[in-house]
């Protein structure tokens, strides 16, 4: 079974449709990006696929489950995390992961077992007494995705994750991602085009809503004749506008 | 239990930001202590503790409104209400979360108030305690219309007319500082019409052991109460569904 199957996935806002007809499978584990420039709908796709918006037409299976019928359902396989990084800012770190564990209703062992496992994986163990908001934008990002899979998503949802770090803080969240890849599965939304081709498994490129294509980074670079990814993105964005 | 642990964290947010303490206790006391002072020199029969207090009382409710407004707009804005509506909370435990915290701190502001009024003479009586029951239905008020403002408004907007506005029109339309009766006319008619003249004539009575002259007040307060938290829950999901 696909962790994701979109049918005919569409929403419009008034005259403007934000996603038109996304037909999509995203296999079990894998790690697909959705790419495109500001405007080409990935945001509201993620939206729509973590339950936050409805659809207007169309539908999507997550892990099975519909998103307009069984909305529960798809919640509790489901982990996201935002564009902004979404933290309780007088909080510390150690008690934004208990509220994350707290709302998804774990007892204390497993609260106490998640947030020691969490900050291992993603070297949080240094910051756990210190306040979220005073944190880093790398780090709050950290933050940001260790609170998405505290409730052990078979789906993880990151949306934009590494917007506005800097070289640095990127590549270290790049390597926290490469982690959690197989593991479960992840959609990641960005504008890097450096970021999908070395983090993603395929590639789905978007523009005014429609997604245009999908493939292997070195497929979409191999179909466009380009040599570098980026332009193998601009022939085809370009492509398809004219 | 999952509203309890949203509860929880919307009284560690309020609590852990010093401007809220210096505005929801520290102000009220100024307030109470200043007035006092003027009223040691020049005495006017509005600024004695048994009129005066009350009044602290309600009008730091206000600030109530402020936290909660603001709390749910950075909520809002910051994304983390967002990444809820991912989770399993219902609409209910955001609604609850929300308003429930900050009924006890309203009701320690009370006691913190009338406290401060008793070392300035405010004499002690089982009155008293009459009166800080009654704030929690006030509370209510202002917290709900808290939630209602910060369902619609962003922050900048909620410092702007909570923080700034509200506060000083209920202070004027409720008869702290000046008798609304000097003022008569529309604004005294308007001033009849809304909650806030009637939480501190409501105070004031139960302050006094005049019970008879309290509880006509009492239907109002609970008739906003009842109304803006059921207009506060319904903005609240609209703006959830528009998430």
């Amino acid at each position: 079974m696909d962790a994701i199957q979109t049918i005919e996935l569409t929403k419009r806002y008034k005259d403007l449709t934000a996603v038109d007809k996304l037909t999509l499978r995203i296999g079990q584990g894998e790690l697909f990006s959705l790419l495109g420039i500001n405007g080409a709908g990935k945001t509201t796709t993620i939206k729509m696929l973590s339950c936050l918006s409805k659809p207007t037409s169309g539908d999507a299976l997550v892990g099975g489950h519909s998103i307009i019928r069984d909305v529960l359902k798809v919640k509790g396989l489901i982990g996201v995390s935002p564009q902004e990084t979404a933290v309780a800012p007088n909080l510390s770190v150690k008690e934004n992961l208990e509220l994350m564990c707290g709302i998804h209703g774990f007892a204390k062992e497993k609260r106490l077992a998640r947030i020691q496992e969490l900050s291992a994986q993603l070297g949080l163990e240094d910051i756990l007494s210190q306040k979220a908001g005073k944190l880093s934008g790398g780090w709050q990002r950290r933050v940001s995705i260790a609170m998405a899979l505290i409730s052990e998503p078979s789906i993880l949802f990151l949306d934009e994750p590494t917007l506005g770090l800097d070289v640095i803080a990127r590549s270290e969240l790049w390597d926290v991602i490469r982690a959690l890849k197989g593991k479960i599965t992840i959609i990641l939304t960005t504008h890097y085009m450096e970021e999908a081709e070395a983090l993603s498994d395929r590639i789905g490129i978007m523009r005014n809503g429609e997604l245009l294509v999908t493939g292997t980074a070195d497929e979409l670079m191999k179909q466009t004749g380009a040599r570098r990814f980026e332009d193998a993105f601009i022939s085809i964005v370009k492509e398809k506008k004219s | 239990m999952r509203m309890l642990t949203f509860a929880k964290r919307c009284a560690r947010e309020i609590l852990r930001d010093p401007l809220n303490l210096m505005f929801g206790l520290g102000f009220p006391v100024v307030l109470l202590l200043l007035l006092s002072a003027i009223q040691a020199n020049i005495p006017v029969a509005l600024f004695e503790i048994e009129r005066l207090a009350p009044g602290i009382a309600v009008f730091g409710l206000s600030f109530m409104t402020l936290f909660s407004a603001t709390l749910i707009a950075r909520d809002r804005e910051s994304a983390l209400l967002q990444r809820l509506y991912t989770t399993p909370l219902q609409p209910a435990d955001y609604i609850l979360g929300y308003i429930l915290p900050l009924i006890p701190i309203a009701a320690a502001q009370g006691c913190v108030c009338y406290l401060v009024a008793m070392a300035l003479g405010l004499p002690l009586t089982i009155h008293i305690a009459y009166a800080v029951l009654m704030i929690l239905p006030i509370a209510v008020f202002y917290v709900s219309l808290g939630l209602l403002c910060g369902s619609i408004l962003n922050v900048k907007q909620v410092g702007g007319i909570c923080g700034a506005l509200l506060t000083n029109l209920s202070a004027w339309l409720s008869g702290v500082w000046f008798d609304l009766d000097l003022v008569g006319g529309a604004f005294g008619r308007i001033a009849r019409v809304l909650p806030f003249v009637h939480a501190v004539e409501l105070e004031r009575a139960l302050v006094s052991g005049s019970f008879a002259d309290a509880w006509p007040h009492l239907p109002i307060i609970l008739g906003y109460a009842a109304i803006v938290t059921a207009g506060a829950a319904l903005l609240f999901l609209r703006q959830m569904n528009r998430q």
